[in-house]
């Protein structure tokens, strides 16, 4: 799993910029209303000076309303934002201080390159030459030193997206927002753009909220990941965090896959599923409670498991589904049929052990890896 | 209390930026105008329908001296009634309407000695006058019999439903309303049947010389709907050209003959007087409208559906009742109301070649030009607003319609070659092609012949305007300037407009009331509107009384009577700009102006010369606001094509229909010129 790779191998990010930087933009109680129906809902949120966000949910969930409440476009009903000190929650756009990249990039057709990039330069008393200047360092920054006279019409999709973040980011504004800036782009020019456009932020440093409902986007450029669901924040933090520790099952769903069964406390740092007694964090849980049980499919460990172990038992290996890197095997047997679990295994491993469908292998559930949610979350 | 906006949970009052303010500003003054040019104008012209005036003579009272002193008081409405001057359920008139008060004294003689008083009693309504001036006072005033020979009973003024009492129990006003509707009714028929086969010739086969005939059947847009008329009497009047060329050819007893037992003997040369002359002229003028709703509408068909039935083998009718009459309803429906609109509201074609035959439209005319009578004027105005406002709101709700048929847009249809098929519909559109050209060609003709039937020789006399009646060439100059005019402004006032409701921010209310002020010109006929600015305008009381009987009231009706169209293919252009240009200037901190003077109006070039010119042409054409409105000095041609036929020099009324048809053609090709180097210009950018 790419992803996966991605994150752990990348350890620079795993550690929250929060605990030494300082708040940028600080969200209190914001709410958005139209008409009768809640957008948002008492949403409260810090970002950090320099910090890269991602806002991601389902469609729908209230990410681009969000965004553009912090940028004035479309007020809020009630809240507070407050921007590097300065309470913005009512100004307008135009005093507030942000450069923005819409999905659709929202290019001016009739203006060439250099112009729609030096549109926010001019009428600003800045000599003319100086302005000349700025547009070609920006437009070397992305990469188009050489197309400055075309018009955008005459570009690529990936290259009129670089145009709009050079345009954005010309008048060195303090917070960058992106509303799904990738989205519009074919699959191979967006995982590129994904790195450059999350190097170039590092390289200015600039505060910046992506909204994205492309968990793989998120995962690979943020330095803290917003999710959202129906108009409120399900859980915020930094990506390995989010996919590790799923603060609620929603979630844990929506990022990553994950296998939920259910299950009851049966005690302190114990759980049912199934003929199987799970030890692992129950939280204040009850004894008798219903709940669901979740674990990552890469989380279940097939190999070299001794029986005896904790959260080990045998089980038989159904469907086995090729995923190009490995496989994801059902898991059935008596213990825990039903339930539904399915593992990863590698190609590898599967190769060594001789793996197949009808096997009977010892499987771990690593009690470090158990998620446990109250069974309503999942309805809910 | 003044923290409150600070706690979290309390309701945001968005900041208004500098922006906003003057965006607001400026729509709330374009939504002021059109306060001022239309719906005042309109309040104005309700309220005149429902002034009475009538004679008040139970207030004055008389006295008499016969030599020995004042006799008893006498009252005029009771002395009236006795002596049947007048009575007590008949005393409603005009404001002109004057009783000689010796009608009150049958044995009057001016030179007797007696003398005479007379006062009123209710000083401020109605009473006495002497010589043109109303006695305002509540005393007696004493007169000789010689003077009292010049007082006058007038009446005074009060409300009630009166005036249109007196419409609706005069059979020779109501009658109006059926013809109206019959004339209306018919020409819709014909002219969206005809238009339907001309659309589905243009979309439906591979006929060749499609982009002629679309350019032909736009012609008549470019002209007065006064000249079809002009031709009909040519082509079947007192002196036919029909007949003649008959003539002519079969010799005279032959046609005689013909007629009589074609017709069986009922041909009168001025059988096209009426409604059958009013209907063909009003097919011709109506039938580019119609074209162009249904020409969307089928090119908008999908082809899938129609490929599909082919595909299934149905026959060609079958496809046509099953597949193509139904894509095509919402268009069908709406030209048919436009249609129905535009012949009911229509002044030219029944003004020239009406005849007896009375409709609405010329009725307002006969009634404020002919008559003097405002309120009966503003009364029958009224009436016509009724079924205008319908097909208006009708219009409306099935272009809604229409508009979500076009956003699920499906794949455009591609005709296949068919040859018996193309032929028949080339066939067809050739006769339609050859109706709308002959009629200009007959006022061509008519115009540069000597004296119709009896000189033919070639002559220019009739370009002679000044020596005639109507404004003579200073109408023509006065018209184009009028068209300059009302391009510039209008398209300004109008995009401008357009562009405020479409991306201002916030100022829900106000957008949408604008929004429905700007739809409300299209409601109102051209008649009802000119009518409308007599009475706001010409109003001593009204500051802006001095713009009347100048070219700026005629600029001014002129924007207002076209506005609606106009607003609706700036909203067009607009919506298919991103909404984001605005967000994105702002993010950048550019005023919005800058981006609406870089950006909004380069894009919309094209979209913005096709307003100048819609509003070009109709200033040119427009007969029927303006012709309220114009004084000697501000005569225009279009004017003058109508006083030029009413005093019978229906040649020079040709003439000058043509003048403004070939200066209408000029400036469309100049504008299709202009529109097509100017998207050579910008390809790069409009490249996709
Ligand atoms: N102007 C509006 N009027 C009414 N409802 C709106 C408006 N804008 C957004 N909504 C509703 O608010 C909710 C959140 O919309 P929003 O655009 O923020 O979603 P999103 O998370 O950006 O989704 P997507 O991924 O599809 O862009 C949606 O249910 C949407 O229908
Ligand atoms: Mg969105």
């Amino acid at each position: 799993m790419s992803i996966v790779q991605d994150i752990v191998t990348e350890d620079s990010r795993g550690e929250p910029v929060a605990a030494v930087a300082k708040t940028y933009l600080r969200i209190e109680g914001l709410s958005k209303m139209f008409g009768d129906f809640t957008a948002l809902r008492n949403i409260d949120l810090e970002i950090y000076e320099g910090e890269f966000v991602c806002f991601l949910g389902p469609s729908g969930c209230g990410k681009t309303t969000l965004l553009r409440a912090i940028a004035g476009l479309d007020i809020q009903s009630s809240g507070r934002i407050e921007q590097a000190g300065q309470d913005i929650s009512a100004l307008p756009p135009a005093e507030r201080d942000f450069g923005i990249v819409f999905q659709s990039y929202a290019l001016f057709p009739n203006l060439t390159v250099a112009k729609n990039v030096a549109y926010g330069l001019e009428n600003r008393k800045a000599p003319r030459d100086k302005i000349r200047a700025r547009v070609a360092e920006l437009l070397d920054l992305v990469g188009l030193a050489d197309q400055g006279a075309k018009y955008p019409a005459q570009l690529s999709g990936g290259q009129q997206q670089r145009v709009a973040l050079s345009r954005a980011i010309a008048t060195s504004p303090g917070l960058l927002l992106l509303d799904e800036p990738l989205s519009a782009l074919d699959a191979k020019v967006r995982v590129h753009l994904r790195h450059e456009i999350r190097a170039l932020q590092q390289r200015l440093g600039v505060t910046t909220v992506m909204v994205t409902h492309d968990q793989e986007e998120a995962l690979t450029m943020a330095d803290r990941i917003v999710v959202m669901n129906q108009g409120v924040i399900e859980q915020v933090g930094p990506p390995l965090e989010i996919y590790r520790n799923p603060a609620t099952a929603f979630v844990a769903d929506f990022i990553g896959t994950m296998n939920f069964a259910a299950g009851t406390v049966e005690g302190p740092g114990q759980v049912r599923l199934g003929g199987v007694g799970l030890v692992c964090d129950t939280g204040e849980l009850d004894a008798g409670t219903p709940v669901t049980v979740a674990i990552r499919p890469e989380d279940i460990d097939v190999q070299d498991v001794a029986s005896g172990e904790e959260n080990a038992f045998e089980a038989e290996i159904g469907d086995m589904e090729f995923l190009g890197s490995f496989f994801r095997a059902e898991l059935t047997g008596e213990v825990i049929d039903g339930a539904g679990l399915r593992a990863d295994m590698s190609i590898n491993l599967v190769r060594r052990k001789g793996l197949k469908e009808g096997a009977r292998v010892p499987v771990k559930l690593p009690r470090q890896r158990i998620r446990i949610y109250p069974e309503s979350a999942l309805r809910g | 209390m003044a923290s409150v906006a600070q706690i979290p949970g309390a309701a945001i009052r968005p900041k208004l930026s500098r922006d906003d303010w003057a965006m607001r500003g400026l729509m709330v003054a374009i939504g002021l105008y059109l306060i001022i040019t239309l719906a005042l104008p309109l309040y104005a012209m309700m309220s005149k329908s429902i002034e009475i005036y009538a004679f008040q003579p139970a207030n004055v009272e008389f006295q008499v001296d016969e030599g020995q002193g004042w006799g008893p008081t006498i009252n005029a409405l009771t002395r009236g009634e006795e002596l049947g001057v007048l009575t007590r359920d008949d005393l409603v008139t005009t404001s002109d309407g004057r009783i000689q008060a010796t009608r009150f004294f049958p044995d009057f003689s001016f030179l007797s000695e007696t003398r005479y008083r007379i006062r009123n009693t209710e000083p401020t309504d109605g009473g006495f006058m002497i010589r043109g001036l109303q006695v305002t006072h509540d005393d007696w005033v004493e007169y000789s019999s010689g003077d009292f020979r010049r007082v006058t009973l007038r009446p005074g003024l009060s409300t009630g439903l009166g005036n249109y009492l007196a419409y609706f129990s005069n059979p020779a006003l109501f009658s109006s309303i059926f013809n109206s509707l019959t004339i209306a009714l018919i020409s819709t028929v014909v002219t969206v049947t005809l238009a339907f086969g001309f659309a589905y010739a243009l979309t439906r086969s591979q006929m060749r010389f499609k982009g002629a005939f679309k350019t032909i059947a736009m012609v008549p847009i470019l002209v007065p709907s006064l000249l079809p008329g002009i031709a009909l009497i040519y082509l079947f009047g007192k002196q036919s050209l029909v007949l003649k060329v008959l003539e002519w050819m079969l010799g005279e007893e032959a046609v005689a003959g013909l007629w009589q037992g074609l017709i069986n003997g009922t041909y009168g040369p001025t059988e096209i007087y009426g409604p059958i002359g009013i209907v063909i002229a009003s097919v011709f003028f109506t039938f580019p409208h119609a074209l162009l709703i249904i020409m969307t509408a089928l090119a908008i068909a999908d082809a899938r559906l129609y490929e599909a039935a082919v595909a299934l083998r149905a026959p060609r009718p079958r496809i046509f009742w099953t597949v193509t009459l139904p894509g095509a309803r919402y268009g069908l429906i709406s030209a048919a109301f436009v249609v129905f609109n535009l012949v009911i509201t229509d002044f030219g074609a029944p003004k020239v070649i009406g005849g007896q035959f009375n409709v609405l439209a010329v009725d307002i005319y006969k009634q404020v030009i002919g008559q003097q009578n405002f309120q009966m004027g503003a009364v029958v105005s009224v009436v016509l607003l009724i079924p205008a406002l319908i097909a208006f709101t009708v219009d409306r709700m099935v272009q809604r319609k229409q508009v979500a048929l076009l956003s699920a847009r499906a794949v455009p249809y591609e005709p296949k070659p068919n040859r018996p098929f193309d032929r028949l519909m080339l066939a067809y559109c050739s006769l339609v092609g050859v109706f709308i050209l002959g009629i200009l060609a007959v006022c061509q003709y008519a115009a540069v012949i000597k004296f119709w039937p009896y000189d033919l020789s070639f002559s220019l006399n009739n370009y002679n305007f000044d020596v005639m009646d109507g404004g003579g060439w200073a109408a023509y100059g006065n018209s184009i300037r009028l068209g300059l005019y009302t391009a510039v402004f209008g398209t300004g006032l109008v995009f401008l407009g357009a562009y405020l409701t479409e991306k201002g921010r916030g100022f829900t209310y106000g957008r949408t009331g604008f929004q429905f002020l700007a739809m409300m010109p299209m409601a109102i006929p051209g008649m009802v509107l000119g009518l409308a600015y007599i009475f706001f305008f010409n109003n001593p009381a009204n500051p802006l009384n001095g713009i009347y009987a100048t070219m700026a009231i005629l600029v001014v009706c002129t924007v207002t009577h076209f506005y609606t169209v106009s607003h609706l293919t700036a909203v067009t252009a607009l919506k298919q700009m991103d909404p984001e240009f605005e967000a994105v200037s702002q993010s950048l901190k550019q005023p919005f102006y800058r981006t609406f003077g870089r950006v909004t109006v380069p894009v919309c070039t094209p979209a913005i010369l096709d307003i100048s010119i819609y509003l070009f042409v109709n200033a040119m054409t427009t007969v029927s606001a303006v012709v309220f409105l114009y004084s000697p000095d501000t005569a225009l041609a279009s004017v003058a094509v109508l006083n030029m036929d009413d005093a019978g020099d229906v040649a020079p009324a040709a003439a000058m229909g043509m003048m403004i048809f070939y200066t209408n053609a000029t400036v469309r090709i100049l504008h299709s010129l202009v529109t097509r180097g100017l998207l050579t210009r910008t390809q790069a950018w409009r490249m996709r």
